[in-house]
């Protein structure tokens, strides 16, 4: 078994990938949290002023919860205190004039994007990828977005939403995720930066992909995108989103908020593929990633989506939800979460069925490897009134490694005796016969492992839309390296 | 409004001190005082407390029990007793009234030698090297409430010492009665089972009661299992559906034992059963059954933990509820499975059947695993009855009641049938038949 694990390791030392740090003239703002930093935010963004008076709202909010320190301590994760006057919460790059093409984005940005392999040059364009890519909080550019207006799709930053589209944004904002929701939104809430909004008129099927690449750039920058997305009646919109980050020392804070709202009819398919920076092998650096995602089903007949692959981020706190309020809606979620060396991840889903046979189906792939600890946390809550509810549950864990861990806490709750719900979860290891099976055909132990892992998460990757499921795949092999032994 | 009645037990155990007299003096008493000590600072658990998530225990705070701080066994005659035996006709009995152990009522036939089946208190007053060793011990009182409280008022309850080698071929059963005409009255009975290595016994625990006021049984067992011990411990809860009800079992096993328990639970307004196994030996074998059937307004909550310490042990778990009327159930399943724990072949079942539309249910599986070769698994489902089962029933002539009472039967006799104590088996079937009637008399009113 030596000389596999030697092979192993050597993968496994492989640097990340993504780590650079691109060196764009900066605009920050001081460190601290009050409500001159929000308003300072807001007033550096040119906000209106009910913008202003929200997030001041939240920051009051958010700051009686700090004095009683409410911050969420019931995860099964461990991390030292934050402290939020440590943090800068706003930066930009600097000297930023209007974008019309490409060519004016400046070059040292446009490179990271490149090493970062997003499509956001002129044969990707053509590949039908619209990005609205955002760098360390400001949206750079937006491409496709003339194809889309055609159709009356929105799809825009989010702060140019507000000044845009205010009625949107007003009515939308909040309702699925209030202000009030939990430390992490409600901080988000009171400093967000910047983040994606899009709106899908009724009956319009959007006719490609949207997608975001967020990016962490500047140092001791907490990132706190807000993301808003509506479909109309019978709209359908599928959204991708995708992180990478580059190698920092410091833990960096990353709160973001995602809210969708799907209406009659509506079909809503939200991808993320996870890969902020993990922390060193030691543990040391890598992002909190303490994010809230929700979406809400408002109207009959709708349905969303919620894919995820997570391979990234020092820390993981995150349950992308759905609000099963429209009759016969429906609400997906997949996962597949992975864990190495120290990270931990705390994630997993909410399914509220408030309507009438609305339907909801969990699949959740953990794997944990080095010490790494993975926990799937996910709540079914049939309400009274969901009468014919109907829940199937998956979640399974694979463990690779003696010294990691892998936990499941699923919460059932049922007021309605019509509802049915099954949750099944297993634990394994790759078994060795299966790898010896694999070698005595001639394949190497790490290809082995590949293969088998991908089969292993193959229920969640299917979902996922083509190039996401390629990089996915390759994430998640380069996620893996080493942990075989 | 803060009435949780803390002060109300803090005050009582000044009282409950004073009627020792002599004997708080003893070694025992210094555990007594730093359960109580902890309970002072724990106070009752609210909601906010994970473990008590689903259960709100204030409707049990709310009221002031009485302490019963001496054996009154008048009110029961040995008539009652038989029909408390559960169709067991050959057995051990144990009998205790207000968790005072009762000579006079308990009838203990031949046993082999080296066998102890007897009241508690007087072995703590004999100082018996077991009791110090083990009693207390097992049940940690650091976090937990009402283990605290109860170990705070440990007066009396069972001991049973099966020696190394020594088999007890018949069941040995164990009946808490509870009787108060005139006061709420709250018991802290305590059970302590060391079966010495290659042993073996079978229990049966009843509680049952003889009058309608509440009371509460705040009943704590523990059990210890030698290497190749084999153990089965079967729970049936009658209580008067005002009663109270928690009861703690800690279950700490060495070395290739094997430990089963069937937990079934009728009666009861509040009941809380927690059970927590300890594998700490390799090849050890636990297996923890639970049947709940809940109906008007009862609350039934199970909390099962199985602690896999040492590697090569199997668990199973079974657990099966049926709610009908206003009834809650809830069940919480921990698995632990310990770094060294290697191979553990680990399995967790739970099944609810929900009858009506105001009953409601909470479960939580959990698994926590640091161990890679392992094998775990759990599933959890609630449901109604299936109704291509019911047309097939019906289609063969059977009318819809009747339909609904063989499925129902089917689900629940599932655990039922995994009771070794077959006198007893049949018993619970038959008792089984008569819940479900009166759960369905309670669902027309």
């Amino acid at each position: 078994m030596s000389t596999e694990t030697n092979t192993i390791e050597q993968l496994a030392n492989k640097e990340y990938k993504y780590g650079f740090v691109t060196d764009v003239e900066q605009e920050t703002i001081p460190k601290g949290l009050n409500e001159d930093v929000v308003r300072l935010i807001s007033d550096k963004k040119g906000e209106p002023e009910w913008m202003l008076e929200w997030r001041l709202k939240a920051f009051r909010h958010w700051s009686s919860l700090e004095r009683a320190q409410a911050e969420p301590r019931w995860a099964n994760i461990k991390y030292g205190p934050i402290d939020y006057q440590n943090l800068r919460y706003y930066s930009a790059p600097k000297n930023r004039p209007k974008l019309n093409s490409l060519d004016e984005v400046d070059p040292e940005v446009r490179r990271t994007f490149e090493k970062l392999g997003i499509p956001l040059e002129e044969q990707k364009l053509l590949a039908g990828v619209a990005v609205d890519a955002v760098f360390d909080s400001v949206s750079v550019a937006t491409t496709f977005k003339e194809k889309l207006r055609e159709l009356g799709i929105i799809f825009c930053s989010f702060s140019e939403a507000v000044k845009e589209h205010p009625d949107l944004v007003r009515r939308y904002l909040g309702s699925v995720v209030p202000y009030t929701d939990n430390f992490f939104a409600t901080l988000n809430s009171a400093v967000f930066s910047d983040g994606s909004f899009a709106y899908i008129p009724k009956g319009v099927r959007c006719p490609m992909e949207l997608s975001t690449y967020f990016r962490i750039n500047a140092r001791e920058t907490g990132q706190f995108e807000r993301t808003l997305i509506i479909a109309d009646e019978g709209a359908h919109v599928s959204y991708l989103e995708g992180c990478t980050a580059p190698m920092r020392d410091e833990n960096q804070l990353h709160a973001a908020v995602v809210e969708l709202v799907a209406l009659d009819n509506a079909t809503i398919k939200y991808s993320t593929i996870q890969n902020w920076y993990p922390g060193d092998k030691e543990g040391k650096g890598g992002i909190y990633n303490f994010v809230t995602k929700r979406g809400k089903c408002q109207g009959k007949n709708s349905k969303i989506t919620w894919t995820q692959v997570e391979t990234g981020a020092a820390i993981t706190w995150k349950y992308p939800g759905c609000i099963l309020q429209g009759d016969n809606s429906v609400g997906e979620f997949y996962s597949v979460a992975v864990t190495n060396n120290y990270q931990q991840a705390d994630t997993g889903t909410k399914m509220i069925h408030l309507g009438k046979n609305t339907k909801s189906t969990v699949v959740s792939k953990g794997i944990s490897a080095g010490h790494g600890q993975n926990s799937y946390r996910g709540l079914i809550k049939i309400q009274k009134n969901a009468t014919g509810a109907r829940n199937f549950s998956q979640c399974d864990s694979l463990l690779i490694g003696d010294k990691c861990g892998a936990h499941t806490f699923p919460y059932m709750e049922v007021k309605n005796s019509t509802a049915k719900i099954e949750h099944e979860a297993s634990t394994s290891k790759i078994g060795e016969d299966q790898i010896f099976y694999c070698k005595q055909r001639g394949l190497s132990t790490e290809d082995a492992v590949n293969m088998i892992v991908n089969g292993f998460c193959k229920e969640v990757f299917r979902e996922l839309p083509m190039e996401f499921a390629v990089e996915a795949q390759k994430l998640l092999s380069i996620s893996l390296e080493g942990s075989v032994g | 409004m803060q009435s949780t009645n803390k002060d109300w037990y803090l005050a009582s155990f000044e009282a409950f001190e004073k009627s020792l007299n002599g004997e708080m003096k003893s070694s025992f008493h210094g555990i007594r005082k730093e359960a109580i000590g902890r309970f002072a600072e724990l106070g009752f658990p609210t909601t906010k407390n994970e473990e008590w998530k689903y259960t709100d225990v204030s409707p049990l705070t709310r009221l002031r029990f009485q302490p019963v701080l001496q054996y009154a066994g008048e009110g029961v005659s040995k008539k009652d007793i038989e029909r408390f035996r559960l169709g067991i006709q050959d057995s051990h009995v144990l009998v205790c009234v207000n968790g005072h152990f009762s000579r006079e009522l308990s009838a203990i036939g031949k046993i082999p030698a080296g066998v102890r089946l007897g009241g508690l208190a007087e072995e703590i007053r004999s100082g018996n090297q077991l009791v110090e060793q083990y009693l207390a011990r097992k049940a940690k009182y650091e976090n937990d409430s009402f283990t605290a409280l109860s170990t705070a008022f440990l007066m009396d309850g069972i001991f049973v010492r099966v020696p190394d080698g020594v088999v007890v071929d018949r069941p040995i059963h164990v009946i808490f009665i509870s009787q108060n005409q005139d006061t709420e009255v709250v018991v802290h009975p305590r059970t302590l089972v060391v079966a010495g290595k290659s042993s073996q016994a079978a229990f049966v625990e009843s509680h049952v009661s003889l009058s309608s006021r509440p009371y509460f049984t705040n009943v704590v067992t523990e059990i210890v299992l030698g290497e190749n011990a084999v153990v089965e411990y079967d729970k049936v809860q009658m209580d008067s559906t005002s009663a109270f009800h928690i009861s703690t079992t800690h279950v700490y096993q060495e070395r290739n034992s094997n430990f089963a328990s069937n937990a079934i639970t009728f009666g009861g307004l509040f009941v809380r059963n927690n059970i927590t196994a300890v594998l700490d030996g390799e090849g050890s074998e636990a297996t923890l059954n639970g049947l709940y059937l809940a109906t008007g307004e009862q609350l039934v909550d199970n909390h099962t933990t199985i602690d896999h310490a040492k590697p090569h042990c199997p668990s199973h778990e079974l657990y099966k509820g049926i709610l009908a009327g206003k009834s809650r159930g809830v069940f919480n399943g921990k698995i632990f499975v310990r770094k060294e724990a290697q191979k553990t072949d680990a399995k967790q079942t739970n099944k609810n059947l929900v009858l009506s539309d105001e009953a409601s249910i909470d479960t939580k599986p959990q698994l926590e695993i640091f161990a890679d070769d392992v094998k775990c698994t759990h599933g959890a489902t609630i449901g109604q009855l299936d109704d291509e089962a019911l047309f097939y029933l019906r289609s063969r002539g059977v009318g819809l009641e009747k339909a609904r009472d063989i499925l129902i039967y089917a689900f629940a006799s599932d655990v039922v049938d995994k009771i070794k104590v077959a006198e007893m088996r049949e018993t619970l079937q038959a008792m089984l038949h008569d819940r479900l009637e009166q759960s369905r008399a309670f669902n027309k009113n």
